[in-house]
C-alpha cells in the first residue's frame, strides 16, 4: 500500500513538472515583450516610486502601438524594490531570469540601482533610469546602464553655487549615509569650500524620527544654511524639528526632496525663516515643453497630479520601446536579443521625449542635462507641482 | 466625599513624584558635571581650539549653553523609555519572562493613536478646533492608543504565553520574539492594505509645535534661544502622570497588592485566594496600556512612525529596565531616565568632543557601554532585582 502511494505521488509530481515546463515554453501565437520597472512601490518613497511605474505604464499604452503592429504583445512587469538594495538585487535576479523582459525602467534610489545593475550587466539587460543621479551609476561604463537625468557631481555643485549666490557664508551638511545622499553631500561640501563658505559640520544619520541629538550641534553652530543630502522622508522631519527648536535659516536639499510628501510632512516649517530650496534634475512636469498632454492624461487615468520623475518614467519606457522597435526592424521584425536592444538604446539620436531631447554618450549619460533650483512655495502638498523654479541650467555631464 | 479623600494614600502619590524628581535632578547634575569638567580639561587642547575656531567661543561656554536644551531632550526621551520599561519590568516581576513583543505593543498604540488623528484630519475636524479641543482630542487619541495596546497585550498573553506557562524558560521567550515579528508585519500588512503607506506622520494641530522661549544667550557671534516646545512638556507631564498612577496602583491598592503577591511567590498567592491568571492578565493589560500611551507620546514628539518604530525604543527600554534592576518598578524609572539622559548627552556632545570623528550616530555605543559596565560591577542593576522568591 505504501509503495503504491509513493509511486502514485511521484508520477503526479513528475506529470505536473512536465506540464508546467510545456506550458511555459512556447505555443502562444503572439510573442510577448515585457518592460520591467523597479521602483519603491511600498514604504517611505512609494509616493514617487508608484508614479514612476505609472508613467512607464502610460508610456507603454501610448507608445506601444509600433510593436503591437509587428505582432508583439507589450506588457509591463512592475517590481517593488522598497528602496532597499537587497530587495532590488533579489528582484533583479528574477527580472533577468524572465526571457520576455528585454528592457527595464528604474530605479529611484541610486543605492539600489548600483548593486542591481551588476545583475543586469551580467545578463546584458538594458535599463534606462528616470531618476538615478549618483555618478557611480554610469562611471562603471556598463553598456546596459543608461539614465536620462543629470548627475550629482553637477547637482551638488549647482546647489553650492546657489547657496553662495544667495549670500550664505556658512553651511551645515547632513546626509543619510546612502550612496546617493552621502555622494551628493560630499559634492556640495567640496564646492562650498571651494567657494569660500564655511562648512560647520558634516554628519551622517540614519535616524528617522528623533533628531534631537543631531540638532544640538546644528543649532549651536547656527549656520546660514542647512543642507540635507538624502530623501524627503528624513529631510522634511529634520527641517520641521529644527524650526521647532528655533532655527530660522535657509534649508537646502537635493532631488530626493522633490516630492509632495515633503510638504505634507514639513508643512509650514518649510516656508518659515529663510525658506526651503532644493536642487533637482527633474522639474515639475509643467516645466517641460510637451508635458501638458502627459499631465492631463495622467490625471484622467490616475486622478492625481503626477509626482516628480513620473514624466521621466514615461520617457524611459518610450526609449525602451523605440530601441526594441529599431532593433526588431533591423532583424526584419524578429524578436531582438537583449544585447541588440542595449546597443539600440545607445544608438538613438535625439529621442524626442516629453522631458527633452535625449541622446546618450558613451557611458549612458545624456549629452546635456537640465538642472533646476526650486523654492518650496506652499505648504499644501497638492500644490507641490507649482513650486516656483528659481534657476534652470543646461549642463553637460563630466567627460567619461 | 471626605472619606474618599481620606482613603487616598497621599504618601504613595508623592513618593514616586519625589523619586522622579530626585532621579532627574541627580542624573542631570552628574552628567552635566562630567561634561563640564571634560570641557574644562579639553579647553586648551586641539578639541577646544577647534571649537574656538568654529564658534568663536570656548568649549566650556559651548557646553554650558547647550546644556538646558540637552537636559530637556534627555528628560523627554528618558520618561518615554521609563514608561515602556515599566511594561517589561512588571511582566518580568510577575512571570520571570521577558515580553519581547512589548516593543510592538508600543508601536500598535502609536499607530492606533496616529491613525485616529489622521482620520480626524482628513474629515476636516482638526482644522477648525480651538486650543482646548485640540488637547481633548490629543488625550482621546492617547486613551485610544492605550486601550488598543492594552487589549492587544492581554490577547497576546492569552494566545501565545499562557499555554506555555509550564514550559522551560526558553520556549515562551522564542514565542515572544515570534509574536514581535508577527506584529511588525501585521502592522505593515494592515497599513499597506488600508492606506498603502506604512510611514505615518502625526498630524499638525493645536499649538504643540510652538516653543516657550525662556531666554537668549550669546554664543560667540550668534545667539541661541533657549526654550522648550509644548510637545516636550506634554510628553513629560503625560509620562509623569502615568508613572505616578502606575506606582499608586501597584503600591496603594488591593489589586496592586495582589500583583505584588503574585510577583513575590506565585503558588502561595494562589493558595491565599488570589486568581493568579486574572492578575497576570491585569499585569499585561496595565503594562500594555502604559506602552501604548508612550507610543502615542513618542509619535507626538517625533512626528514619524513606521511599523519598526517599536524596535529600538523597546530594546533601549528593556536595557533601561535591566540597568535599573529588573522586576523593580523604581529601578525601571531610574533606568529609563538615566539611559535617556546618557543617550542625549552622548549624541549632542560627542561630535564636538571628538572633533567630528564620532558623530551623533554613535550615541548608542555610549549608552550601551554604560549598561555593560553597570552590569559587570552590579549585576542586579542599580536598584536591585525584584523577582520571585524561590522556595
Amino acid at each position: 500500500m505504501n509503495k503504491r502511494l509513493f509511486v502514485l505521488l511521484s508520477v503526479l509530481i513528475i506529470a505536473s513538472m512536465v506540464l508546467t515546463a510545456c506550458g511555459g515554453g512556447g505555443g502562444s501565437t503572439a510573442k510577448t515583450i515585457k518592460i520591467a520597472t523597479q521602483s519603491p512601490l511600498s514604504g517611505d518613497m512609494s509616493v514617487v516610486g508608484v508614479d514612476i511605474k505609472r508613467g512607464a505604464e502610460m508610456g507603454l499604452e501610448q507608445m506601444g502601438a509600433a510593436l503591437t503592429a509587428m505582432g508583439y504583445k507589450v506588457e509591463l512587469a512592475p517590481f517593488d524594490d522598497q528602496g532597499n538594495p537587497d530587495t532590488g538585487v533579489a528582484n533583479a535576479k528574477q527580472i533577468v531570469s524572465d526571457p520576455a523582459i528585454l528592457c527595464g525602467v528604474g530605479h529611484y534610489n541610486s543605492g539600489v540601482f548600483i548593486p542591481s545593475s551588476e545583475e543586469y550587466h551580467n545578463a546584458g539587460l538594458a535599463f534606462v533610469s528616470p531618476a538615478n543621479t549618483n555618478p557611480k551609476v554610469t562611471t562603471r561604463g556598463y553598456l546596459e546602464v543608461n539614465r536620462i537625468v543629470g548627475r550629482d557631481d553637477v547637482q551638488g555643485v549647482v546647489g553650492a553655487d546657489f547657496a553662495f549666490d544667495q549670500g550664505m557664508k556658512s553651511a551645515f551638511v547632513v546626509h543619510d549615509k546612502t550612496a546617493y545622499g552621502q555622494g551628493i553631500a560630499e559634492f556640495f561640501k567640496q564646492e562650498a569650500e571651494k567657494k569660500g563658505m564655511k562648512v560647520l559640520g558634516f554628519e551622517g544619520t540614519e535616524e528617522k524620527a528623533n533628531f534631537d541629538a543631531l540638532l544640538s550641534p546644528i543649532l549651536a553652530a547656527n549656520p546660514d544654511v542647512v543642507y540635507f543630502g538624502g530623501m524627503y522622508g528624513q529631510a522634511a522631519i529634520l527641517f520641521k524639528q529644527a524650526r521647532e527648536k528655533g532655527y530660522m535659516g535657509m534649508y537646502l536639499s537635493d532631488d530626493g526632496f522633490d516630492s509632495s510628501d515633503a510638504a505634507k510632512i514639513g508643512g509650514q516649517a518649510l516656508l518659515d525663516g529663510k525658506g526651503t530650496f532644493y536642487s533637482t534634475v527633474s522639474g515639475p512636469a509643467s516645466v517641460y515643453p510637451g508635458t501638458a498632454k502627459f499631465i492631463a492624461d495622467f490625471k484622467a487615468k490616475y486622478s492625481s497630479d503626477p509626482q516628480p520623475f513620473a514624466a521621466q518614467g514615461y520617457d524611459s519606457a518610450g526609449i525602451c520601446l523605440k530601441a526594441i522597435e529599431a532593433a526588431a526592424k533591423t532583424k526584419n521584425g524578429e524578436l531582438p536579443t537583449r544585447a541588440e536592444v542595449a546597443n539600440a538604446i545607445r544608438a538613438l539620436k535625439d529621442y524626442a521625449g516629453i522631458t527633452g531631447t535625449i541622446t546618450f554618450n558613451s557611458i549612458g549619460d545624456p549629452v546635456v542635462a537640465k538642472y533646476f533650483v526650486i523654492k518650496v512655495g506652499s505648504a499644501d502638498p497638492t500644490k507641490w507641482s507649482t513650486n516656483p523654479v528659481d534657476k534652470t541650467l543646461d549642463i553637460a555631464p563630466p567627460a567619461p | 466625599m471626605k472619606r474618599f479623600f481620606k482613603s487616598i494614600n497621599v504618601r504613595e502619590l508623592l513618593l514616586p513624584l519625589g523619586q522622579l524628581v530626585v532621579f532627574s535632578l541627580g542624573s542631570a547634575a552628574v552628567l552635566s558635571a562630567i561634561v563640564l569638567i571634560l570641557a574644562l580639561a579639553l579647553d586648551k587642547t586641539p578639541v577646544g581650539l577647534a571649537v574656538l575656531d568654529r564658534f568663536n567661543a570656548s568649549l566650556f561656554t559651548y557646553t554650558l549653553i547647550n546644556l538646558p536644551q540637552v537636559l530637556i531632550d534627555g528628560l523627554t526621551i528618558g520618561f518615554v523609555y521609563a514608561a515602556v520599561a515599566l511594561g517589561y519590568t512588571m511582566v518580568y516581576g510577575v512571570l520571570e519572562f521577558i515580553n519581547f513583543a512589548h516593543s510592538e505593543i508600543f508601536a500598535v498604540g502609536a499607530f492606533v493613536g496616529v491613525e485616529i488623528l489622521i482620520a480626524l484630519e482628513t474629515a476636516g475636524v482638526l482644522a477648525k478646533i480651538s486650543l482646548g479641543m485640540a488637547f481633548v482630542i490629543l488625550i482621546l487619541a492617547i486613551l485610544a492608543g492605550m486601550l488598543a495596546a492594552g487589549a492587544l497585550a492581554v490577547t497576546v498573553e492569552r494566545v501565545a504565553y499562557r499555554p506555555l506557562r509550564g514550559a522551560p524558560r526558553l520556549v515562551p521567550l522564542i514565542s515572544a520574539i515570534g509574536v514581535s515579528f508577527l506584529l511588525q508585519d501585521v502592522i505593515r500588512l494592515v497599513e499597506g492594505l488600508t492606506t498603502g503607506q506604512f510611514n505615518r506622520i502625526f498630524p499638525t494641530f493645536g499649538n504643540f509645535d510652538q516653543r516657550l522661549i525662556f531666554g537668549e544667550v550669546g554664543l560667540g557671534a550668534t545667539t541661541i534661544t533657549m526654550g522648550i516646545s509644548i510637545k516636550s512638556i506634554i510628553v513629560i507631564v503625560g509620562a509623569v502622570l502615568m508613572l505616578v498612577a502606575l506606582n499608586y496602583l501597584v503600591n496603594a491598592t488591593k489589586v496592586g497588592k495582589a500583583i505584588r503577591a503574585v510577583a513575590q511567590d506565585r503558588p502561595t498567592a494562589s493558595l491565599m485566594g488570589i486568581d493568579v491568571n486574572r492578575i497576570i492578565s491585569l499585569t499585561f493589560l496595565v503594562g500594555g496600556m502604559l506602552g501604548g500611551a508612550a507610543g502615542v507620546l513618542y509619535a507626538l514628539k517625533y512626528t514619524r512612525i513606521d511599523p519598526f518604530v517599536g524596535f529600538f525604543p523597546g530594546l533601549k527600554a528593556f536595557t533601561a529596565a535591566v540597568m535599573g534592576g529588573i522586576g523593580n518598578l523604581t529601578g525601571a524609572l531610574l533606568g529609563g531616565i538615566v539611559l535617556g539622559m546618557l543617550e542625549t548627552f552622548a549624541g549632542s556632545y560627542m561630535g564636538v568632543f571628538t572633533m567630528g570623528a564620532a558623530g551623533t550616530e554613535y550615541k548608542d555605543i555610549f549608552a550601551f557601554s554604560i549598561l555593560i559596565l553597570v552590569l559587570i560591577f552590579r549585576p542586579q542593576g542599580l536598584m536591585g532585582e525584584n523577582v520571585s522568591q524561590k522556595a
